[in-house]
């Protein structure tokens, strides 16, 4: 059923109107043209469509989209203030955190929410909270260490 | 510049190629591979699909110097993760000594890149490399006699620095390339191979710089096929057949013929709904009512095996020394073993994607692919159209693996944009792309060697069935050797052996040879009562695979113990792209048989390494990788129907799976670089099952080396 759903999208108050069960997912990848946010598994399983909902990590591929009214989500896209990258994308990118990238934009966030919610976390807790976002690169060696160089900050 | 321009290059309609290309200097190069030879000459027609047209047919990449002083290298190599655009890059920007942002890669694209046969087998740095620096090493030679004439000094004395010439040490006296390539039209083709840089005068090659990529990927703004966005761009989704050899008996599209905004097509057996919102278009898939003929089958991934060895092809001799009955006489003790491994899968989290254009009779077709250049030719065949006409542009690629390689969705996007003249996009669900996938094939391999009374192997007598030779070649010291291969891990040989597509998988076929070797010679090793490590060097005089062994035993910290000790240790090594590697694993065995793995040390000789950190971290993500296809990776199914649809059910491996890794290189600057991403992979299985053996004297044949096996295994010990 078609609605109208507003909520805070990247910093940015934002208004869509559309089928309210269609999932968060598409709707940014579709509609709102935010494709860093990745489809992987479509079923709780990646963590590649993760975005971060008032401060909690989120799979967008099976939300629907009307539970974001009133909410802020931020993505990918968001992270950077200008050009000014966040840490975690800055440690990413220096500690080689990255090979194919796609599975990056989810890895991020999701260690973004991490942090918030525990921003000294050691290396127990970054590998129990990363553990459902998956790599096949197989980069996580580097992963856990570019998000340990933030938390020790 | 009328004297050094070479005949091929005097040849190309230069006009039209340097509007093309807009100016500069163009230096054309060609790349021999191995694989490429074995593949016979290219395809007519592909040598260059470029509007411009005019490259030479036998050229494979170019590099040029822009009127602004800009590098760019054109390849139709593509970047899957593996970071050979920031590795070329460095490479270029070395050998013409301007800084690394002054290279600009284009890659992978139909139109702009000369033919390619493809990236895969660790190939870029290896083989496209020394080609790329040779080019460069031209380039900047024809600078120098450029900026010679025009300081009016002796070649000898100029000096190049960040792009800028300077003659000797007058700082003054000095010319950019860009003002040497101003309103220049020079091209060339690289004949005799100058000699580029040594090693001593690296200044970018042998460093680690942030990828050039990384920036874009860790904001989101990196563009994978998926992520393209066209007025009026269509989502399509396709009807599947439940099983690999159905055939569809009827379909019943009425349903999703009503649905809102969709638009159904049902040609030529394919039938699919456009959307512009691809979840309607998968909803409105699912209202379609179709019936499929579904052949019988008992094959499923247990019994397979025995129907592999019963089709398997003649064998072919892959290397013979000596006698086997002359090797049988000789040896003290005889060890008859058989190895298998399941199907596996790539599971790249980026699904097989393409999005197709048609544009005034040109098709434009961007795809997920490790093979644009013969996936162009595949489209322009199916489509029935000019292949000048198909142009295929591949952004970045999510994770190929070798799975890559083939593209049914490319086939469909084109076909569905050419029928109804919209943007298309078709992108696999992770369930299509389970079903898709070219599948590591099951393999086999049985093993009877033997060991004198000095401890010494004398026996090698090899059989292995549908992985081929990758990584088999045998290193150890064995007079009476014979290798047999029976099919390989291209499509299995003449029989249709799967019952599904099989495909190279990262090392295609190594894995499990090396995994049957190494698993081979500990078993020797044990029952000689001798230590793992002390067995392999007595029976190896190859200095660089002694080398990378003793490397690794030095930095693992290993001490000598007959297994199984208890501890939990393994060693494995093998050769893969002509790198040695050799890997120590330390695990503990739980209670419910399930292994952790503690910790891996490799050592690999990968002669100079171009991008250290970038080798390492291509290191680490084998050995991670690895014990995916080790511990609990294997495809389900049952005859063509794939069981196996997500990752719930095709576990890889996640963070708590991670173990202490230390990869390192062993330095060789004697040798140019060799492949590095895919042999660290290779001794991952072995050095893991022989360290299962040394923790609970149980010895598993059958990779992955699950609880369940490991349990019957230890019933039956
Ligand atoms: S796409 Fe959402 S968890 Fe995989
Ligand atoms: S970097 Fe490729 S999947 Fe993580």
């Amino acid at each position: 059923m078609t609605e109208t759903i507003t909520f805070k999208l990247n910093g940015k108050s934002t208004t869509i109107t559309v089928d309210g069960d269609r999932k968060l997912l598409w709707v940014l990848r579709t509609d709102l043209g935010l494709t860093g946010t990745k489809y992987g598994c479509g079923r709780y399983l990646c963590g590649a469509c993760t975005v971060v909902i008032d401060r909690e990590a989120v799979r967008s591929c099976m939300l629907p989209v009307r539970e974001v009214r009133g909410k802020e989500v931020t993505t990918i896209e968001g992270l950077a203030k200008g050009d000014q990258l966040h840490p975690l994308q800055k440690a990413f990118a220096e500690h080689g955190a990255v090979q194919c990238g796609f599975c990056t934009p989810g890895m991020i966030m999701n260690a973004y929410a991490l942090l918030l919610r525990n921003p000294k976390a050691t290396r127990e807790q970054i590998i129990a909270g990363m553990e459902d976002n998956l790599c096949r690169c197989s980069a996580h060696q580097r992963i856990v260490k570019a998000i340990e160089s933030v938390a020790a900050r | 510049m009328g004297k050094t321009e070479s005949s091929i290059a005097a040849k190309l309609d230069r006009r039209d190629f340097m509007k093309f290309v807009g100016g500069g200097l163009v230096i054309f190069f060609t790349v021999e591979s191995p694989a490429e030879a074995a593949q016979g000459a290219r395809p007519k027609g592909f040598g260059f699909g470029g509007p411009g047209g005019g490259a030479p047919p036998d050229v494979n990449a170019y590099l040029r110097i822009g009127e602004d002083g800009k590098i760019t290298v054109f390849t139709g190599k593509i970047e899957q993760g593996q970071g050979n655009m920031t590795a070329l890059a460095q490479m270029a920007a070395d050998e013409l000594d301007v800084p690394l942002e002054s290279v600009h890669m284009i890659m992978g694209d139909t139109d702009l890149c000369p033919w390619d046969m493809g990236t895969f087998g660790s190939m870029s740095i290896r083989i496209f490399g020394p080609a790329l620096r040779s080019a460069a090493a031209e380039a900047r030679a024809v600078l120098l006699e450029m900026a010679a004439e025009q300081l009016k000094v002796d070649k000898g004395r100029l000096k190049i620095e960040k792009g800028v010439i300077y003659s000797g040490s007058d700082r003054q006296s000095r010319v950019t390339y860009a003002q040497l390539t101003k309103g220049q039209k020079i091209t060339r083709k690289l004949e005799q191979k100058p000699a580029p840089k040594p090693v001593s005068q690296f200044t970018l090659i042998g460093q680690s710089p942030v990828r050039v990529d990384a920036i874009e990927k860790v904001t989101g703004k990196a563009r994978f096929t998926g992520d393209l966005r066209f007025p009026g761009l269509m989502y399509a989704k396709v009807l599947r057949p439940p099983a690999h050899g159905a055939t569809l008996k009827s379909a019943d599209t009425s349903e999703a013929d009503k649905y809102p905004g969709a638009t159904v097509i049902n040609q030529d057996g394919l039938i699919a709904v456009l959307h512009e919102d691809p979840e309607a278009a998968e909803k409105a898939l699912d209202t379609i009512k179709a019936e499929f003929d579904v052949p019988e089958s008992t094959l499923d991934e247990n019994n397979i095996f025995e129907h592999l060895v019963k089709v398997a092809a003649k064998p072919q001799e892959l290397e013979r020394k000596g006698d086997l009955a002359a090797g049988e006489k000789a040896s003290a003790t005889l060890f008859e073993a058989e190895y298998l491994n399941g199907y596996g899968a790539h599971a790249s989290i980026e699904t097989h994607t393409a999005v197709a254009k048609m544009e005034g009779g040109k098709l434009t077709v961007w795809i997920s692919t490790q093979t644009p250049f013969p996936a162009q030719q595949e489209i322009a065949r199916t489509l029935g159209m000019q292949p000048d006409k198909v142009r295929v542009i591949t952004p970045y690629v999510g994770g190929g693996f070798g799975g890559k390689s083939t593209g049914l969705q490319a086939l469909e996007a084109a076909r569905l944009a050419k029928i109804t003249g919209k943007p298309v996009q078709v992108s696999y669900n992770r369930a299509e792309e389970f079903f898709y996938d070219s599948f590591r094939p099951a393999a086999i391999v049985r093993i009877k060697s033997g060991v004198d009374a000095n401890g010494k192997m004398c026996l090698w007598d090899y059989h292995v069935y549908y992985a081929g030779s990758r990584a088999a070649e045998q290193f150890y010291d064995v007079p009476h050797n014979l290798m047999r291969t029976y099919g390989s891990w291209m499509g299995g040989g003449a029989t249709k052996a799967h019952p599904f597509a099989t495909g190279a998988w990262r090392a295609p076929g190594a894995n499990i040879n090396v995994f049957a070797r190494e698993s081979q010679i500990d078993i020797m090793a044990a029952r000689l009562k001798v230590d793992p490590l002390e067995f392999r060097l007595k029976n190896c005089s190859d200095a660089r695979m002694r080398r990378v062994l003793e490397a690794a035993a030095e930095r693992f910290g290993y001490k000598p113990a007959v297994g199984p000790s208890g501890r939990g240790i393994g060693i494995a090594c093998g050769i893969d792209a002509e790198s040695y590697v050799a890997e120590i694993a330390e695990i503990s065995v739980d209670k419910g048989n399930d292994i952790k793995v503690r910790r891996i040390v490799a050592a690999q000789d990968m002669g100079v390494a171009v991008n250290p950190t970038g080798a390492i971290m291509q290191m680490e993500g084998c050995i991670m990788m690895g014990l995916g296809y080790t511990l609990s990776e294997d495809i389900r199914f049952k005859g063509g129907k794939i069981l196996t649809a997500n990752f719930d059910d095709y576990s890889v491996p996640k963070f708590s799976n991670l173990p202490e890794i230390d990869a390192f290189l062993v330095r060789n600057d004697d040798l140019p670089p060799k492949g590095g991403g895919e042999p660290a992979i290779v001794p991952v299985g072995g050095a893991i099952a022989n360290a299962l053996f040394d923790a609970i004297g149980v010895r598993v044949f059958q990779m992955p080396l699950t609880p369940e096996r490991i349990a019957r295994a230890a019933k039956n010990a």
